[in-house]
């Protein structure tokens, strides 16, 4: 009954997809030394400006939350040529023209977003304001003790969800003393000691411009482009970038962290600290990757866990690819009772693909997946802006996404199999285990 | 990471009118507006009732490919809730040609992306490709329109799935809880009382017998949309779908039930006990929507939407402003409506009050903002700065073929005509400060109105509970 195949199938897989080229990119630094990564795109009249600092939560010290703190205060309050701006007037000022403003921050960085209209009458008074709120934030008090409560409630919002609790009790295990250990949100003993003058001086060290990548993607020209990079960050002083973070150790030996919660499910997070964004085995990683668990409902993951035996709605594995080493995820949710099944099934599929590798099968159908799929990857000037944040911030080859599909298409099954054995212990592996299910756990230790 | 995502809409849309205007079909409310037609969408009629639009969209030599059906949870009848979901993952499980998850390969294998969501008025597939692989989205697609195979062992464990998705969006969320529960307040013979994903018992007895029904009742050209959205020549896409969809048979479709919501006789108030850290507080109003209002009252949906947008429109909006920021009653509130549903619905209004204040104090709060709309006129700068954001959200959302195709679907699919998508700009540009005033004096009444309040259980085992009503009172949050 199943035997047949359309034929169809057949005749268009045979069938190349047109090389797709990637949009040239343009690179210069500002007078003040930020580098900016620029792709003109002319069918709509508007622009995305992203402005990235190496300043996320990793640079909190010993101040856990002041860089997620820092950045959702900016808007609070800033200092222009014609006097200061209030929270209220700063909103009003993008919203009066239809601009979109955010700013946020993650383990690696702290970013801050433009999207406007390209008409200057709009575009102009936006960009000045985000040039106010980038470099002469006033951090006022009031506004400090709103969002740093904000905060703590955000904390609380977190413990209400066992997803969420995995995964910060997964950064903390797998990371021990290292600063991706802790959150952006921090933790509440040290938002209470946190003070007005920390926020202040860790705006005035990272939020300089040689710390700084912008990555402007619209219906602008070159000129334009310069014009107005040099006015979003022109007024930031030149500062030093920060100095590389530490590399990251692997565990010593595997873990498994217990926490239960009266919930239906349980959270399971498994892994171990992972690749780099210019690691020299990124590629066979992502391919591997996306053979084990990074394919949605086709990967192997999805069809142990998911297909063949109902276990879990979602399934998957992926590597984060950061500064220095990001995680290796592998991840899962299932009822309390099957908890102890899904997690051998997922131990399981994972030594058997370190162990063997993929198929030469499935590595052409992941390939065919990736590169047939590439041009949905550029599709967009949302799309673009980000992939140009990633070049800009991790200092990728300006070619990197012209080469993209061929270096996928390079991948072969022993450099996969290869960097699997050497890069991911099963042996290794730190786990998390958050939910009602959890109880058969504590206690584990291996 | 997720597949095959469902829609929940937490925020949004209205509901029907008293008893005066309750009574409008849906098919009597077409606007007085003449339509015209955008010029790069086209629209078709296969023989068998298939209808197809295509909109061109040359920015990248990609394209997106939609299946909509009329049919979602507010199809359901009691105690079969959640099938058209669960369907919905069954439509990957095999045809008479393709093996349990063949589907997903070929997509795959093709350079696709893929998935499927469910709504309360609609199913749909979609897969986004590389513009040469469209036939193979149309191939795939009008197979498992009529062929599909239903096999009882997929089934058993795909509804394990389907609870495993349950559990993972709504048991184990308190928000989520508070708000199924919420909607089985608000609505009392409105099948919009019913979640999406289903009732957990209902999922448990639901059998393979159930679902070959809902397919051999639902799944036919004559109740379906085909969306495209990419770089595409139309009439070839026409004759792609000649191809694939053509010889389809048709079948007889019965429309569901009006199921009309009855008139609310006062205020409803609930409590939500779960585990949780936080209160939450949820108030929505019976409003009505575009398919229920009469052609004379059409500009009242974009008047709730300029409302919601003076609420809550960003940083500026007045919820964040004199809420969060002025009062710091709220730690985050929103407000919430949308304009394009099958039936009448709600607005909504939410918010977890701030440290230091209790949901009552935030339930004053909100309810003294929605008394400020119906006692004065909103400024003409709050208008203009709605007015501008939506002149340029329809710019930015041509960004995204994904959303452009989401909108012709959703409207085609709740009974409305997708050109009206075209008049959106204009017609929030006609929109006034006194008809604002008088939508919020109409519809934002207390007599209207439906107010959860979520009150949180300790969630580690070995602390005390909470005394009862505590979250209710003048307490701390902690």
């Amino acid at each position: 009954m199943y035997a047949k195949i359309f034929s169809l199938f057949l005749f268009i897989l045979l069938l190349p997809v047109a090389a797709q080229a990637a949009p040239p990119i343009a690179h210069w630094q500002t007078a003040n030394g930020a580098r900016v990564y620029f792709i003109e795109t002319k069918q709509l009249p508007m622009v995305d400006v992203q402005v990235a600092f190496d300043a996320g939560s990793a640079r909190d010290g010993d101040k856990p939350g002041v860089a997620l703190l820092t950045s959702s205060l900016l808007t609070d309050g800033a200092q222009t040529a014609d006097g200061e701006l209030n929270a209220d007037q700063i909103a009003e000022r993008f919203a009066d023209r239809g601009a979109q403003f955010g700013a946020g921050a993650d383990r690696e960085m702290a970013t801050v977003s433009l999207r406007s209209l390209t008409d200057p009458v709009l575009l102009q008074p936006a960009v000045d304001t985000m040039a106010a709120v980038l470099a002469r934030p006033t951090f006022p008090q009031s506004g400090f003790e709103r969002e740093r409560k904000r905060m703590l409630i955000g904390l609380q919002a977190q413990e209400q969800s066992p997803g969420d609790v995995a995964d910060k009790t997964f950064f903390a295990a797998l990371y021990g003393n290292h600063p991706y250990a802790t959150q952006p949100l921090g933790n509440t003993e040290n938002l209470n000691e946190l003070t007005r003058a920390d926020v202040a001086t860790h705006h005035a060290r990272y939020y300089v411009a040689r710390n700084a990548v912008i990555a402007i993607v619209g219906a602008l020209s070159r000129q334009q482009a310069e014009a107005l990079a040099e006015a979003v960050v022109g007024k930031l002083p030149e500062g030093e970038p920060p100095a590389p973070l530490p590399k990251v150790d692997n565990p010593e030996a595997a873990r498994v962290v217990a926490l239960v919660r009266p919930s239906a499910q349980t959270h399971v997070l498994m892994g171990i600290p992972g690749m780099t964004r210019d690691d020299p085995d990124y590629f066979p990683l992502l391919v591997g990757n996306h053979i084990l668990g990074g394919s949605g409902l086709v990967s192997r993951l999805s069809d142990e866990v998911r297909e063949k035996r109902g276990l879990s709605y979602s399934v998957y594995s992926y590597f984060q690819p950061m500064r220095v080493r990001g995680p290796f995820t592998l991840g899962l949710q299932t009822q309390n009772g099957k908890t102890v099944q899904a997690l051998q099934v997922l131990r399981e599929t994972l030594q058997r693909f370190v162990a063997s590798g993929p198929t030469e099968q499935e590595l052409d159908d992941a390939k065919r997946n990736i590169t047939g799929g590439f041009a949905l990857r550029i599709d967009s000037n949302a799309k673009l802006v980000d992939y140009l944040g990633v070049i800009g911030f991790y200092k990728l080859p300006l070619d990197f996404l012209d080469t993209y599909p061929a270096r996928v298409e390079n991948v072969t099954l022993e450099q996969i199999k290869d960097a699997f054995k050497r890069r991911v212990n099963p042996e290794q592996m730190i786990t998390v285990i958050v939910g009602g299910g959890a109880d058969h756990f504590t206690g584990e230790k291996s | 990471m997720l597949k095959r995502l469902l829609l929940v809409i937490l925020l949004c849309a209205p509901w029907a009118a008293g008893a005066e205007q309750a009574v409008s079909d849906a098919s009597a409310s077409a606007p007085a507006v003449a339509l015209k037609s955008n010029p790069l969408v086209h629209e078709y009629k296969l023989d068998n009732g298939l209808k197809l639009v295509v909109k061109e969209d040359h920015r990248a030599p990609v394209v997106v490919s939609q299946v909509w059906y009329k049919v979602g949870s507010s199809y359901e009848p009691t105690g079969v809730t959640g099938i058209s979901h669960v369907l919905e993952h069954m439509m990957f499980k095999g045809t008479a040609k393709l093996k349990p998850n063949e589907f997903s390969r070929i997509v795959a294998a093709n350079g696709g992306k893929e998935n499927a969501f469910t709504g309360r008025d609609y199913t749909a597939y979609y897969q986004q490709l590389e513009k040469s692989r469209l036939a193979v989205s149309f191939e795939l697609e009008a197979d498992r329109m009529r062929n599909l195979t239903l096999p009882n062992e997929e089934f058993l464990k795909e509804v394990q799935v389907v609870m495993e998705e349950r559990r993972l969006r709504t048991e184990d969320d308190p928000q989520a809880l508070t708000y199924e529960h919420f909607n089985g307040v608000a609505f009392l013979s409105s099948p919009y009382r019913q979640p999406v994903i289903g009732w957990m018992d209902d999922l448990e007895n639901l059998r393979i017998e159930d679902l070959q029904q809902w397919y051999k009742t639902w799944y036919a050209p004559n109740n379906a949309t085909v969306v495209v959205v990419g770089d595409v020549d139309p009439d070839d896409v026409l004759k792609l779908a000649q191809k694939y969809f053509g010889a389809l048979k048709p079948s007889e479709i019965i429309p569901p039930k009006p199921r009309r919501e009855i008139e609310q006789r006062g205020m409803r108030r609930l409590t939500v006990k779960a585990p949780a850290e936080l209160p939450y507080l949820l108030m929505g109003y019976q409003a009505p929507v575009l398919t229920s209002v009469p052609a004379d009252n059409a500009w009242e949906p974009y008047a709730l939407e300029v409302l919601a947008g003076v609420l809550s429109g960003g940083d500026s909006a007045r919820l964040a402003k004199h809420l969060v920021r002025e009062a710091q009653i709220a730690a985050g509130a929103g407000a919430g409506y949308s304009l394009y549903a099958r039936l009448p619905d709600l607005f909504m209004v939410e918010g977890t009050p701030a440290q230091g204040h209790s949901v009552t104090e935030l339930e004053q709060a909100l309810r003294a903002q929605i008394k400020r709309l119906q006692d004065e006129p909103v400024s003409d700068a709050e208008l203009k700065r709605i007015k501008a954001q939506v002149v340029a959200g329809e710019i930015y959302e041509r960004d995204s073929m994904f959303a452009q195709a989401m909108q012709i679907g959703m409207l085609e699919t709740v009974g409305l005509d997708w050109r009206l998508i075209d008049t959106y700009v204009e017609r929030i540009g006609a929109v006034t400060a006194a008809q604002v005033q008088q939508v919020a004096r109409k519809y934002l009444t207390d007599d209207r109105l439906t107010l959860a309040v979520l009150d949180p259980l300790p969630i580690d085992p070995g602390k005390k509970p909470r005394a009862p009503g505590d979250a209710l009172g003048g307490h701390n949050v902690r």
